[in-house]
């Protein structure tokens, strides 16, 4: 057994693991947050993706113990202040207000790739939205919908009147 | 979909992961995790000590010699692809990295894990193999470096010692004037190829072609060059590359799968190496010299 600390949504989460354990399953049993799904366990289906030091990255591909000392944001923290405002954050509510899911197994996945996309590329095009969630599964929307939803989101991120990142607190005015 | 148990270390420098690698016949490196980690997932692989290399920093840099890039084997594919050293010195390797799975997978896996691995569908490999990369591992104190041409010997099968540590893969630079071209045809966006081409063609001063490099992979059981030498002779015109790449592709063994025939694989490799030299040609007959 290996001592790992790991920030969970801004919440260090100590535990003595086996180095077999994957993050996904850290995620889901040791820090007990049920939103990262597991699909496949073994890396095609993107439905475990989380943040990990901003990066999306498939959680079921990462050991625990690789991911000792960073910071892996899942999708309970992606809204206002790190999830615990309780409000959902800007691309979340894109996702509800185009339709972007149906079953929501993928979601939590497509909404973290979409998240990361956007911290980076604030004016993505259609391609670069769909190159960002071309590792991701969905078997109910056939896509269009999600694309629409990163589109709005964008859409809002770039017209916005203040700034935040994924987790971060949205009442900063932009200076 | 969970891994047998095994230990874990997490060495510091090289040294350290030589030795841990000499102390158990049954260690393995554990690099970006992006093949290794399914495989231990579905049990396919079971190794007694992963070694993790992620923590030594020699590992993870990218150093300019007189005549190659040198990139680390920790480099991950993500870091490569927006470096502008590698936009600038090895075009091509920066072109096939947009086709190296998705993000997520690009911002974990690295440039010696994929070569290590040795996927014959992998992008990286088929690059090293069509410039004829520098392939270093070290073996306790030892350096071994190998060809890229003669270090992939069948699907997930290379002659690198089993008990090394891929350490360098050293690119040749380009010359001052070049083009290159790299092509796939995957049934996904960013999926395992079903065939893919590169090329490369390094021009001298007066705009004559000095060499040209074309190799194919994801078609047989690892990437290989094809041989267009005779094409030094032409102008490029699109019928000699036509003709002489239909010629040379008869010499690689092709295999089918599950996914397409071995027929279907080398006509689609055959019409990719075409067009990735006609991009390399182009490219340079319409840029203006660097
Ligand atoms: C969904 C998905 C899609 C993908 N698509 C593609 C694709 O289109 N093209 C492609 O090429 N790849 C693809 N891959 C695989 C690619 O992402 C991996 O990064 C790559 O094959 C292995 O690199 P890694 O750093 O993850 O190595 P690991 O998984 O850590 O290691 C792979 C193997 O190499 C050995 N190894 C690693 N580093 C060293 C070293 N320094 N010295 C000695 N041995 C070493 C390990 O022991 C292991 O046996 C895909 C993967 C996934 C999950
Ligand atoms: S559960 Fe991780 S990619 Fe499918
Ligand atoms: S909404 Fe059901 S899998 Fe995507």
């Amino acid at each position: 057994m290996i001592q790992v600390s790991i920030e969970v949504n801004g919440k260090t989460v100590t535990a003595e693991v086996e180095p077999r354990l994957t993050l996904l399953d850290f995620i889901r049993d040791v820090a007990g947050l049920k939103g990262t799904h597991a699909g496949c366990e073994h890396g095609v289906c993107g439905a475990c993706t989380v943040l990990v030091e901003g990066n999306a990255i498939r959680s079921c591909l990462v050991l625990a113990v690789q991911a000792d000392e960073q910071e892996v944001i899942s999708i309970e923290g992606v809204g206002g202040d790190l999830g615990r405002s309780g409000e959902l954050s800007i691309v979340q509510d894109a996702f509800c207000e185009a339709h972007g899911l149906q079953c929501g197994y993928c979601t939590p996945g497509m909404v973290l790739v979409a998240e990361a996309l956007l911290a980076d590329t604030p004016n993505p095009t259609e391609g670069d939205i769909r190159e960002a969630i071309s590792g991701n599964i969905c078997r109910c929307t056939g896509y269009v919908q999600i694309v629409e939803a990163v589109m709005l989101a964008a859409d809002r991120l770039a017209n916005r009147n203040y700034k935040s990142k994924p987790g971060q607190p949205s009442d900063q005015t932009l200076g | 979909m969970k891994p047998v148990n095994f230990d874990y270390e997490r060495p510091r420098t090289i040294d350290e992961a030589c030795e841990l690698l000499a102390s158990n016949s049954n260690a393995r490196i554990l690099a970006g995790g992006q093949s290794l980690i399914p495989m231990l997932s579905m049990r396919l692989s079971r190794p007694s000590l992963l070694i993790d290399i992620a923590h030594i920093k020699d590992l993870s840099e990218i150093v300019a010699t007189d005549t190659h890039i040198e990139i680390g084997a920790m480099v991950r594919q993500a870091v490569a692809k927006n470096a502008k050293m590698i936009q600038e010195y090895i075009p091509l390797l920066s072109k096939a990295l947009h086709h190296v799975g998705h993000p997520p997978t690009r911002a974990r896996g690295t440039i010696g894990g994929s070569i290590a691995h040795a996927d014959p569908s992998a992008e990286i490999a088929l690059v090293a193999v069509t410039l004829g990369a520098e392939i270093t591992y070290r073996v306790g104190d030892d350096d071994h470096m190998f060809d890229a041409t003669e270090f992939f010997i069948g699907p997930m099968l290379t002659v690198a010692p089993p008990d090394g540590c891929l350490v360098k893969v050293g690119f040749p630079k380009t010359s001052k004037i070049c083009g290159t071209g790299f092509y796939e045809v995957a049934p996904r966006r960013s999926d395992y190829a079903l065939a893919s081409a590169a090329a490369q063609i390094n021009f001298d001063s007066k705009g004559a072609a000095k060499t040209i490099r074309v190799g194919v992979g994801s078609i047989g059981d690892f990437p290989e060059r094809l041989d267009v030498d005779h094409l030094l002779n032409t102008d490029l015109n699109d019928e000699s590359i036509i003709a002489t790449v239909k010629t040379a592709i008869t010499e690689i063994e092709t295999v089918d799968d599950l996914h397409a025939s071995a027929e279907y694989r080398k006509r689609v490799a055959a019409h990719l190496a075409v067009k990735a030299l006609q991009t390399a040609r182009d490219e340079v007959r319409e840029a203006p010299a660097k």
